[in-house]
């Protein structure tokens, strides 16, 4: 390992914004022909280092070498022009641009002063090829999934003869089996001498893929690792800084299956989004974990309950009474809340204070010609913050300065304010940092005992697994399986989503 | 076919309709002079339109282009008959300030990340005020060699008259398409209009590109101030209000989006064409008023906004299926 080349190295950096070290004197050594892991809990300071090295920002002191000489990149431009190319979690692409034009735009082969259309096409559609990917590339990219926008993009990276690779969470929106064909890529391109930065919060993916580990807390480094050496607990304590308590935990104790404690029972349920013939049932105290692949329905089944989605058959009643939302209004008139999948654009409201996105539901509960007290406002909002033990000094700081975890509990608490009877989470724990995972699930749990009913979508089935007592597996936007009870395990989940009958 | 072009055959094909149309209901209509004078008496408008193209494809609105228009026409104006100089003389400098009005919007917009929309009403106001300044009366403007680009032309079977105007605008309709579709500032501009941030991850070059739309945006303006100076023989500095207008509604109507990154080129030069059509339509008819030419201008635009929207939901929902 050490007789390999070092490609990329950072010495010293430092980043600072208001005077509050980001990035505080991070060594970084990647080699040729390694994936290496960038890990490091939300606000570690992974973003601002990655920002440094494309360019968006620029160190305030340190080095950063590549292949031996020194680069201070100025733009992400720039950083691509020395070799340094990244691709990010969302999509950074262009949806109305052909494939073959995203993949060459700014190096487009020219003859007299024309982008000769043809021979780019011929050659995207090549390099395409290498990635086992045949696609029409005269077609715009926004008429392919994700995952093949997320393919596109790493071949453009590539293709700019890319010395290293950053990838910021890549695998964040693919599915499983997409998540297979992009390492099997990276493994190859790995094999082929680039140097691939892999920063991701899926453990089992470092696991799986990389050769080293890079963990940063803070803002510092606290050390670099090879991934066979290191095990998986001990990482999570540098992560954190401290031994995590295992969250396995007691499993709720199964309850009689009792009629009339029913609070929300779906039958025959389709909508427009395709969902067809879903049945369930739960109760009070109940936590429904939703599984299955990306696109399975998960979401749609969220949508239908909060009122997003028409219901084109079938009944939903909700203690007993018929409930049939139109819209969220009404659901949140019913009981019902829901914490969305897209927490930036569906859940915050950016410019919006702590306290004023918390008190959100709730005011539009009472409606706006009753307007809540500000000292009750200040009251609710210190105490959702206690409870949620929520990182915030002021409740009066716009949201969008909070970490991903923190903002995520403040949606939690703008619904928990409303006492709603069921709870619909999608995708809970998306882009937060094990700390507040961790506290999230614990809150699931205690609501759960409170007498709340939860549906919680996730496509992270070892956390469905530690708080669930049914879990209905999706395939196609139909109910597959259910599974209750003692029956739960990551193995028989596994197994639905994957399998046979 | 595919569905991008979808937009420009719909604005292709009601041009036709409405010329068939025409041409059943009067005699006279179908003809190369009719064709060709649509070109010339609509020159100045297509080509301050093929500029404002470019503006709307990166997402972008320039409000100021009418009156640059009636800034270069003036100083045209102006130059030619109170300082005597000689046209050829004239024209590079009122380029050369359309294209200095028009960097120093990009510059603004670029570096303090203004609002196109405010920068380029600024920007009318100036040069409005300044048109004015230069002078409040009309300028008519006698010169000979105006006189022998006014007559210079290729006459066509039909009794058509290919004019200098025209030929103007076919040249900045070449260089347009080109720009837009074979060149990377092209693709850069189409890049900004799909989305700018992801735009500067792939190393698009912001201002470079910002500044470059908005300079050939008033150059292509001051240019058309020139042209319609030909067209007019005059310099007035209260003409062309409302032109800024009638140059968006072209581009929507030729089928480009108006938040950026979609259209082509030739929608525009179809849309203004259009445009143009309903108006000679209408002075057939005779018995209408020509402001019925707004009326159904306005009912165009509305319905191709619908239609646009019609067709990104269509895409959204095919998307879904898949």
């Amino acid at each position: 390992m050490s007789e390999r080349k070092t490609v990329l190295q950072l010495t010293g950096v430092c980043k600072r914004f208001k005077g509050v070290f980001a990035v505080n004197h991070v060594d970084l050594n990647v080699q040729e022909g390694e994936i290496h892991a960038l890990l490091g809990e939300n606000g570690a300071g992974k973003s601002t280092l990655i920002k440094v090295m494309t360019g968006v920002y620029s160190a305030d002191s340190g080095r950063i070498e590549l292949c031996g000489t020194a680069v201070s990149p100025q733009s992400p431009l720039d950083a691509q022009r020395h070799g340094i190319s990244t691709v990010y979690q969302e999509v950074n692409l262009l949806p109305n641009l052909s494939v073959a034009h995203n993949l060459y735009l700014g190096r487009e082969p020219r003859r007299f002063g024309c982008i000769q259309w043809r021979r780019l096409q011929k050659d995207a559609q090549a390099l395409l090829r290498q990635f086992d990917l045949n696609i029409d590339v005269s077609e715009s990219l926004s008429s392919y999934s994700i995952a093949i926008q997320q393919l596109v993009a790493i071949a453009r990276a590539v293709d700019c003869s890319a010395k290293v690779l950053i990838l910021d969470e890549p695998t964040a929106s693919l599915d499983a089996k997409e998540v297979v064909v992009l390492f099997r890529i990276l493994r190859s391109l790995r094999d082929k001498g680039v140097a691939i930065l892999f920063v991701t919060h899926f453990l089992d993916q470092v696991y799986d893929l990389t050769d080293r580990i890079t963990v940063l807390r803070n803002g510092e480094k606290v050390g670099t690792f090879n991934t066979a050496e290191l095990p998986r607990p001990q990482l999570v304590a540098h992560m954190l800084g401290k031994e995590l308590q295992s969250i396995e935990a007691e499993k709720t104790a199964s309850r009689s299956d009792d009629t009339a404690n029913t609070t929300l029972q779906v039958e025959r349920l389709s909508t427009s989004q395709g969902l067809r013939d879903i049945n369930f049932r739960a109760q009070a105290g109940d936590a429904v974990g939703l599984a299955g692949l990306l696109g399975s329905g998960r979401s749609e089944v969220c949508a239908a309950l909060f009122g997003l989605a028409p219901l084109t058959e079938g009944q939903l009643s909700l203690r007993g009474n018929h409930y049939r939302p139109k819209s969220p209004a009404d659901a949140i008139a019913c009981g019902i809340a829901l914490c969305p999948e897209d927490r930036k654009i569906e859940g915050i409201v950016h410019p919006l204070s702590v306290r004023e996105n918390m008190i959100l539901a709730l005011q539009a509960k009472r409606g706006w010609w009753r307007p809540l007290p500000r000292h009750e406002q200040n009251q609710l909002a210190a105490d959702a913050t206690a409870r949620l033990r929520i990182v915030c000094s002021d409740p009066e700081k716009p949201i969008g300065e909070l970490s991903g975890g923190n903002q995520q509990k403040v949606i939690l608490a703008r619904w928990l304010m409303t006492h709603p009877n069921v709870l619909v989470l999608d995708e809970p724990t998306r882009g937060i940092d094990i700390g507040a995972h961790a506290e999230i699930l614990q809150l699931i749990r205690q609501l759960c005992a409170e007498g709340m009913t939860l549906i919680v979508a996730s496509s992270e089935i070892e956390e469905l697994v530690a708080f669930s007592n049914k879990i209905l597996v999706l395939r196609d936007k139909q109910l597959h399986t259910v599974i209750e009870a003692d029956a739960i395990s990551e193995n028989a989940v596994l197994a639905a989503i994957a399998g046979s009958n | 076919m595919n569905r991008r072009y979808l937009p420009v055959a719909v604005t292709a094909v009601l041009f036709v309709a409405l010329f068939i149309a025409g041409s059943l209901q009067f005699s006279g209509f179908a003809s190369a002079r009719v064709i060709l004078n649509l070109f010339t008496d609509n020159a100045f408008l297509a080509i301050t339109a093929l500029g404002m193209t470019f503006v709307i494809l990166s997402g972008g609105i320039d409000l100021s282009v009418g009156a640059v228009l009636a800034f270069s026409s003036v100083l045209c104006a102006t130059l030619v008959e109170n300082y005597g100089w000689h046209p050829l003389q004239a024209f590079p400098v009122v380029l050369l300030l359309g294209a200095v009005f028009g960097t120093t919007m990009g510059v603004l917009i670029h570096t303090y990340k203004l609002q196109p929309f405010i920068v380029t009403l600024a920007g009318m106001f100036f040069a409005r005020g300044l048109a004015t300044v230069l002078s409040e009366q009309s300028i008519a403007i006698e010169h000979p060699f105006f006189d022998a680009i006014n007559n210079f032309g290729f006459s066509l079977p039909g009794r058509g008259w290919l004019s200098s105007a025209t030929l103007v605008l076919i040249a900045v309709f070449a260089f347009g398409t080109w720009l837009a579709h074979f060149t990377r500032l092209g693709g850069y501009i189409y890049a900004i209009g799909g989305n700018s941030q992801s735009a500067v991850l792939l190393g698009v070059p912001m201002g470079m590109t910002t500044i470059a739309i908005y300079t050939l945006s008033s150059t292509l303006a001051a240019l058309a101030g020139i042209v319609y100076s030909f067209y007019t023989a005059s310099g007035y500095a209260l003409t062309g209000i409302g032109l800024e207008l009638d140059a968006i509604a072209a581009v929507v109507i030729g089928g480009t989006l108006i938040s950026g990154g979609y259209g082509y080129v030739l929608g525009t030069l179809l849309g203004v064409m259009t445009m143009g059509l309903i108006q000679t339509w209408i002075s057939f008819h005779g018995g209408l008023s020509s402001w019925w030419t707004k009326i159904f201008i306005g009912g165009l635009v509305l319905s191709f906004m619908i239609f646009q929207r019609w067709i990104a939901v269509g895409l959204h929902t095919r998307l879904q299926q898949k």
